[in-house]
């Protein structure tokens, strides 16, 4: 047995005759966030039911921990936010927390600090029926952080959340990678993701098509860095001549370079002196690597 | 593994009382028992010593439509409604088994079943011995009756069960349940009774129909509540073919169905992709 916390080995799931997921190989190690990225119907929730043992497995072999999928002991190192969390609408809160505690051998002591964790302290004897969809997002999160997980899978973990919601997440989502879980994310907030996943795999019609840390992907992907180039009053004319760059507006130039030139354009905006105010460098977002993947513009 | 089979029966205790199943369960089998102990005195006259033995026999037939369609209403969406909801998918991926899942659901609503009937009969046996229509022998019946009519119960829970493991979800689970209500309470009989005619009091009468009436839980329950006084026994026009049948049949059959069943509903449950 190795530190990997999970090792998936060419994957297959097939429906009938088409396969959900194909020849799929992924590994996490302990303390790493990883984010599951890909279109509607990529196969993400298939993937991470497959290593729940929610779905048996068509083909290739995935390990949790050294067990396999559904066993005894990858459960009780799992958890689980499922895509629609749907609790039963006439127990409370904490009462729906208290059956997953206890299924889970976890004291009844652990609740309360849960449930205030997540913010619902104030909600959690009222019925979930009558909870917002946020609020029951949450109740699926408290559930995670039972019994210390080593393995996190979070599925659309932040849909219907609001914005400080989202802040928190993250923080929790941290803390627990801090302290070793490996956590794997599916989402389609890019923007949230770019600062905070470890590596990047994206799905396209379940084939893994990039397993990789942002600034590998970007490096792969050669896709142009933006040069965002702030001229002295007026100066942008000369400036764009110059450097051979597209006048944006009185004061701004833009340059697109390949990844390998910028350092080069960099210098020549620094002989430029007086010139040039301030340069900004915009590495291509995630989104623009995503749709370069998933689209299929790259051929693995 | 009971710590776990506990914490599911202690979840679904909640949800039948907050839905209101035992509330309405158990004033339904208050309204219908007292009526029957009640009514059941007219045809006999006054209120006699054998108000209570008349009682449990009307009781009886009663039992047999109600309490496997209680049961089945609180089943059907055991499974199929988790499926639905996607708790049940949840729940799997806690250190917890599938068997001790269902049972833990089944205690539950055992649990359940059993308040509603005993509160029902409780009530009807108690009125008739303070109105002094009750004696020992008649008081034991009801006993019986009330024991006999949870194991029917719970063998119509773990049948339902299987029926939402099967099914493609809550609303066709309600429909098979409904089939399999006029199956075991009405088509089976009228199958037999069917039979029994085209035969004309054959080897089918004497060897085969007996054992026949006795596989079906309902009947089964019928005849041990009714064979235990012969009275009650004409009284229904049922004993007829079932002298063959010794005493021990109808509580083998009833005793043994809710394991049986609940065994089927586990094999169904494996067959559940959550
Ligand atoms: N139970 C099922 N039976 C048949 N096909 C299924 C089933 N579940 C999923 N699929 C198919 O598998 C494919 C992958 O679905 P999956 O739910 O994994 O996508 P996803 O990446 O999670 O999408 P989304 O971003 O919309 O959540 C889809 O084509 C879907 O139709
Ligand atoms: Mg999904």
């Amino acid at each position: 047995m190795s530190t990997d916390a999970l090792v998936i080995r060419n994957a297959v799931k097939r429906r009938g005759k088409v396969e959900t997921v194909s020849d799929l190989s992924l590994t996490l190690n302990a303390g790493e966030i990883v984010a599951l990225l890909g279109h509607n119907g990529a196969g993400k929730t298939t993937l991470i039911r497959m290593i729940l043992g929610l779905t048996r497995i068509n083909g290739g072999d995935i390990s949790v921990f050294g067990a396999a999928p559904g066993d005894a002991r990858a459960r009780r190192r799992t958890a689980f936010l499922p895509e629609a969390v749907a609790f039963h609408k006439s127990l409370t809160g904490r009462e729906q927390l208290r059956l997953f505690a206890r299924l889970a051998g976890e004291p009844r002591g652990v609740i309360a600090p849960l449930l205030d964790r997540v913010g619902l302290s104030e909600a959690a004897d009222r019925r979930i029926g009558t909870w917002s969809k946020g609020m029951r997002q949450r109740l699926g999160l408290a559930q995670v952080l039972l019994g210390k997980p080593r393995l996190a899978l979070l599925d659309e973990p932040t849909s219907g959340l609001d914005p400080m919601s989202r802040h928190d997440f993250y923080a929790i989502v941290d803390e627990l990678a801090a302290g070793g879980t490996a956590v794997l994310i599916s989402s389609h907030a890019l923007t949230e993701l770019e600062a905070r996943a470890d590596r990047i795999a994206i799905l396209r019609r379940g084939r893994l098509v990039a397993d990789d840390s942002l600034t590998s992907l970007r490096r792969r992907a050669r896709l142009p860095t933006r040069l965002m180039v702030t001229t002295a009053s007026e100066q942008s004319g000369q400036v764009a001549s110059r450097l051979g760059g597209a006048q944006i507006n009185c004061r701004g130039v833009e340059l697109i370079c390949d990844p390998d030139g910028k350092m080069a354009h960099l210098g020549r905006i620094a002989e430029l002196g007086g010139l040039v105010d301030d340069v900004d460098v915009i590495p291509p977002s995630l989104e623009d690597l995503y749709r370069h993947f998933a689209t299929g513009r790259e051929q693995t | 593994m009971i710590a776990r089979i506990l914490a599911i029966a202690a979840a679904e205790a909640r949800i039948a009382i907050r839905n209101r199943w035992v509330a309405i369960a158990s004033v339904l089998m208050l309204l219908f028992s007292l009526a029957l102990t009640f009514a059941g005195s007219a045809p006999t006259g006054a209120l006699g010593v054998d108000l209570l033995t008349v009682s449990v026999a009307s009781m009886t037939t009663l039992s047999v439509y109600l309490v496997p369609l209680l049961a089945l209403l609180l089943a059907f969406d055991a499974i199929a409604g988790d499926v639905e909801r996607g708790g049940l998918a949840l729940i799997l991926t806690y250190p917890v088994s599938r068997s001790e899942l269902l049972l833990g659901k089944f205690l539950a609503h055992v649990g359940a079943l059993a308040v509603a009937i005993m509160l029902g009969f409780g009530m009807s046996g108690l009125a008739a011995w303070i109105s002094g229509g009750a004696d020992a022998a008649s008081l034991f019946a009801l006993l019986r009756l009330t024991l006999s009519a949870v194991a029917l119960g719970a063998t119509f829970l773990a049948v339902g069960y299987a029926l939402s493991a099967l099914a493609r979800g809550p609303g066709a689970a309600a429909g098979l349940a409904i089939v399999v209500w006029v199956v075991f309470v009405a088509l089976y009989d009228l199958g037999l009774l069917g039979a029994l005619v085209f035969d004309g009091g054959g080897a089918f009468t004497q060897q085969v129909f007996p054992w026949l009436l006795i596989a079906n839980p309902a009947d089964a329950f019928r005849l041990f509540n009714l064979a235990g006084s012969d009275e009650l026994a004409l009284a229904t026009g049922l004993s007829g073919a079932t002298g063959a049948i010794p005493g021990w049949a109808a509580i083998l059959s009833l005793a043994a169905w809710p394991v049986v069943a609940f065994g089927l509903a586990r094999l169904a449950l494996r067959r559940v992709e959550p």
